[in-house]
C-alpha cells in the first residue's frame, strides 16, 4: 500500500506539482477557461445566471481535468516515452492514472477554489445540496479521466491527441447548455443536447439548488445517466486501455 | 531451447498496420552473459521490437521469451521488478529539475521519498551531474539530458537495463562520457543496449547480436562473431599503392581513399611484407565489428533475395 502511495505521489509530482512550481505561469489557463464563460453568461443574463453559471463552471473544470488527462498522458506517452519507462518498471497503470488524475485536479484547485468562493456567495448551497453536488461533480471527473486515460493509450501524436482533447471538451463542456438552463435553447436542439451526460449533471446540480424544478423521474433518470456512463467509461479503460502495447 | 539470462524461442512479431510484414520473425536467442549485450542492426532490423517485447512493453506475436527464467507475459510483473528502461528517443521533461527526474523515478519503483532524494543525488553524482541537479531539465545540453535519463536507471535497484540507442545523436565527447557511464553501470548489472554504432558495440559490449529484416544473423563474443567468417584479418591499404597479388583473400570494398582485404594470417602477413617493402602506407588488424557486421548482413540480404 506504501509503495502504490508512492507511485501516486510520483505521478502527482511529475504531472502537476514539479510544472506548476517549475512553469507557474500554466496555472492561469486551467483559472481562465471555467471562468470566462461564467463571466460571459453572467454580463449577458445581467446576474440573472450567475448561479447556473457557477454550477457550469464547476462541471466544466471537472470535466476539463478528466479530459486534460488525455493531452498530457498523450504528451508524456509520445514526446518523453514516460508510459514505456514506467511499463517497465513495478509501478501499475492503476497508481500511474490515479496520480495523474489527482494531478489534474491539483492544477484546477484555483479554479475550484475561485467557484466554491463564488458558490458560497451567490448559491448558499446547504450540506444536503453540497454533498449531490459534489457527487455529480465527481461522477464527470471520474467518467472524463477514464475517457482520457483510455483515449492517451492509443494515440501516437500529440497534435492529433490535443485536438481531440479540445473536441471532446467541447462537444460535452461547451456547446451543452452547462451554463444556463436547457430551456434557454430551442426545442430541436435539446434533443441533441441530452446526449450528453454534461447535460443531465446540469440538470442535478441546478434542481439541487433549486435553480430549476424536476420531477422524481428525472433526477432518478439523470443520476442513472451519470453513473450508467461513468461506469461504462471505467469498464473500457479498465477493458481496452493499452498499458503494454498489442 | 537454449538457457540463459535472455532467451528467445522463434519469437515474432507482426505489427498490426504492417500488412504482414513482420518486425521479428522468428528470434531464437540464449545470452548468457553478464555485462553488456548489444543488439546491432540496421534502421528497422528490429532492435527496438525485441528490446520492448523484453522489457514487457509490447506482446509479442508468437513464440515465447523471458528474462532471467521468467515469461514477458506470464511472469511481467515480476520482471518489471527487476528491470529499468530507458526507451529509444525517451527524454526529459523540460519541466522537471535532473533531482525531480530521478527522484519521481525512484518514487514510481515504490522506493519512500526521504531514500529516492538521497538516491537521486547519489546518482546523479555518479555520472557528474551533482551541480547541475537543481536545473531546469530544458537548460541542459543533450549529452547532459542523456546522462540524466542514464542516473534514473542507475539510481534504481533493477539488475537488468533496457537501453534503446542512447547515444544516438550525441556529439563525440558526449558519447565517450556516456560510454564511462555505461561501463560503470554493467559492473554490477546486465545492461542490453541497441546501438547503430559499432564501434560502440565493439568497445562497450560482452556479446553482440546482430539483426537484419527480423532475423537474428549473428550472436557471440567478437571472436565468436569473427570465427563465423572466413577471413580473420583486415588490411586496410591506401589506394595510390599498387595491391600486391591477394591470391586466396578478397578484396572486399574501397572506402574514403582506401581499398580493403580480408585474408587468412598467413597471406596477411605476406601482404604487409610486400607493402612494407615497397614503403607504402597501410594498417593491418584483425576483422573488425563492421568487417562482420557487412559480412553478416550483406550475406542475409544476397539469402532473402536468392
Amino acid at each position: 500500500m506504501r509503495a502504490w502511495g508512492r507511485e501516486v505521489l510520483a505521478s502527482v509530482l511529475v504531472n502537476s506539482i514539479y510544472e506548476m512550481k517549475n512553469y507557474p505561469v500554466v496555472l492561469l489557463n486551467t483559472v481562465l477557461a471555467p471562468l470566462s464563460f461564467l463571466i460571459v453568461i453572467t454580463f449577458v443574463s445581467k446576474g440573472q445566471l450567475i448561479g447556473e453559471a457557477i454550477e457550469g463552471g464547476f462541471i466544466m473544470s471537472m470535466f476539463q481535468s478528466g479530459m486534460s488527462l488525455q493531452g498530457d498522458l498523450s504528451h508524456l506517452k509520445n514526446d518523453f516515452k514516460l508510459q514505456d519507462m514506467v511499463v517497465s518498471s513495478p509501478t501499475t497503470p492503476g497508481a500511474y492514472v490515479t496520480g495523474m488524475a489527482l494531478a489534474e485536479i491539483i492544477y484546477s484547485i484555483p479554479a475550484l477554489a475561485v467557484l466554491t468562493v463564488l458558490a458560497a456567495i451567490y448559491i448558499h448551497p446547504g450540506a444536503l445540496e453540497s454533498l449531490e453536488l459534489l457527487g455529480v461533480f465527481l461522477l464527470m471527473f471520474l467518467g472524463s479521466v477514464a475517457m482520457g486515460f483510455t483515449l492517451s493509450t492509443f494515440s501516437s501524436d500529440i497534435v492529433q491527441s490535443f485536438a481531440f482533447s479540445r473536441l471532446i471538451s467541447t462537444l460535452f463542456s461547451t456547446l451543452p447548455p452547462v451554463y444556463y438552463p436547457i430551456t434557454y435553447i430551442p426545442l430541436p436542439f435539446r434533443y441533441a443536447a441530452y446526449l450528453s451526460p454534461t447535460t443531465y449533471a446540469a440538470e442535478i446540480a441546478q434542481n439541487a439548488t433549486g435553480l430549476i424544478q424536476l420531477s422524481a423521474t428525472d433526477i432518478i433518470f439523470g443520476w442513472t445517466i451519470l453513473v450508467a456512463v461513468s461506469l461504462f467509461l471505467f469498464l473500457i479503460a479498465v477493458k481496452k486501455a493499452r498499458w503494454r502495447d498489442p | 531451447m537454449a538457457t540463459g539470462m535472455l532467451l528467445c524461442d522463434s519469437l515474432t512479431k507482426v505489427y498490426g498496420d504492417s500488412k504482414g510484414k513482420k518486425a521479428l520473425d522468428s528470434v531464437s536467442l540464449g545470452v548468457t552473459s553478464h555485462g553488456i549485450f548489444s543488439l546491432i542492426g540496421m534502421n528497422g532490423a528490429g532492435k527496438t521490437t525485441l528490446v520492448r517485447i523484453l522489457a514487457t512493453q509490447l506482446t509479442p506475436t508468437d513464440g515465447r521469451a523471458s528474462v532471467d527464467g521468467l515469461d514477458v507475459i506470464a511472469d511481467a510483473r515480476k520482471i518489471r521488478e527487476r528491470i529499468a528502461c530507458i526507451p529509444q528517443e525517451a527524454r526529459t521533461i523540460p519541466w522537471m529539475t535532473p533531482k525531480q527526474t530521478v527522484l519521481s523515478y525512484l518514487l514510481w519503483r515504490g522506493v519512500s521519498y526521504g531514500e529516492a532524494s538521497r538516491k537521486a543525488s547519489e546518482a546523479l553524482a555518479k555520472v557528474g551531474l551533482e551541480k547541475q541537479e537543481n536545473l531546469l531539465n530544458r537548460r541542459l545540453s543533450g549529452g547532459t539530458k542523456r546522462k540524466v535519463l542514464v542516473a534514473t536507471v542507475l539510481s534504481s535497484d533493477a539488475d537488468i537495463i533496457f537501453l534503446d540507442e542512447p547515444t544516438t545523436g550525441l556529439d563525440p565527447i558526449s558519447r565517450q562520457e556516456l560510454w564511462t557511464s555505461l561501463t560503470g553501470l554493467a559492473e554490477h548489472r546486465f545492461l542490453i543496449l541497441t546501438t547503430h554504432y559499432l564501434e560502440e558495440a565493439e568497445r562497450l559490449a560482452n556479446v553482440v547480436g546482430i539483426l537484419h529484416l527480423g532475423k537474428l544473423v549473428g550472436l557471440g563474443t567478437l571472436d565468436q562473431l569473427r570465427s563465423t567468417l572466413k577471413y580473420q584479418y583486415s588490411l586496410m591499404i591506401t589506394s595510390e599503392t599498387d595491391l600486391p597479388a591477394v591470391r586466396e583473400g578478397l578484396v572486399t570494398r574501397s572506402r574514403a581513399g582506401q581499398t580493403q582485404v580480408l585474408t587468412n594470417e598467413s597471406e596477411a602477413h605476406e601482404i604487409s611484407l610486400s607493402l612494407l617493402e615497397k614503403g607504402a602506407k597501410f594498417a593491418m588488424s584483425r576483422v573488425s565489428l563492421e568487417d562482420i557486421f557487412f559480412h553478416l548482413v550483406h550475406g542475409s540480404s544476397q539469402e532473402d533475395s536468392e
